[in-house]
């Protein structure tokens, strides 16, 4: 049976929450440690981004199974404001709450896969994939 | 929750052992501060073994503490870098530019004297 598990971000303490579902599935799931570490991080920034610009939304963190190959998907999800312009998002650097602007882009390059759809003042969802190798 | 600091002569040592949330961070941020100026500590080494996590926003907050340090005048030297942090930091494009790390306590404690002294 696959497992999944979902945590609603509401506060700070739903970002910790989260981060300590993913890092449990990756290790149950089998990746090493530098992965583990990986996944954790890509889910603190997601979970991080909901609570800051959308104040509520979810986390959901899955195994998948295809063809043999294994790996874990984040979901996360919000009804927030959307973002204006996601291939700012995207860039390096670019930042509207004086963070480091490495969030998004960062998950990206920590991730196998990447997939955002926001729409202005309906909210985002953003899947990301990493697979066992 | 605190994390505590403790005082060695004109050191301080701080060695975080749990996950950091962000209010924490922020709270250690404060403390490590205040402490160096009720201290007038010249230098600070915060161990960062037990830490199996650094996302951009904790990176920021130790980034930043070391330049508030400077600031007062006090270094900063981070140690104790765990291998799959230091290559996830490195995938998500952060550089904590101009922070000086070591690989241990001990070494950080080297790194200090020296810049102290030198």
């Amino acid at each position: 049976m696959q497992v999944h598990t979902h945590v609603e971000i509401t506060s700070e303490w739903g970002i910790v929450a989260a981060r300590q579902a993913g890092r449990k599935l990756a290790r149950e799931v089998g990746f090493g440690s530098v992965d583990q570490a990986r996944i954790t991080t890509a889910i603190s920034e997601l979970a991080r981004n909901i609570y800051l610009y959308a104040n509520k939304g979810q986390i959901k963190i899955e195994e998948l199974a295809d063809a043999g190959k294994r790996g874990i998907k984040i979901t996360a999800v919000d009804n927030g404001p959307g973002i204006k312009d996601v291939r700012r998002v995207m860039e390096d650097g670019f930042t509207t709450s004086g963070g480091l602007g490495a969030g998004l882009p960062g998950v990206k390059r920590l991730m196998d896969e990447f997939i955002i759809d926001s729409e202005l003042n309906n909210g985002t969802k953003i899947s990301a994939i990493k697979w066992l190798r | 929750m605190r994390i505590p600091i403790l005082k060695l002569h004109e050191y301080l040592l701080i060695s975080v052992q749990v996950d950091l949330d962000d209010q924490t961070a922020l709270q250690f941020q404060e403390d490590v501060l205040n402490k160096i100026h009720e201290e007038g500590s010249h230098g600070v080494v915060i161990d960062l073994t037990s830490v199996e996590m650094i996302d951009s926003f904790i990176a920021k907050v130790l980034g930043d503490v070391v330049d508030m340090s400077n600031l007062m005048g006090a270094k900063v030297v981070l140690t104790g870098i765990q291998p799959a942090v230091a290559i996830t930091l490195i995938d998500m494009g952060i550089v904590l530019d101009e922070v000086p790390t070591a690989l241990d306590l001990e070494q950080g404690l080297d790194k200090l004297q020296s810049e102290l002294e030198g």
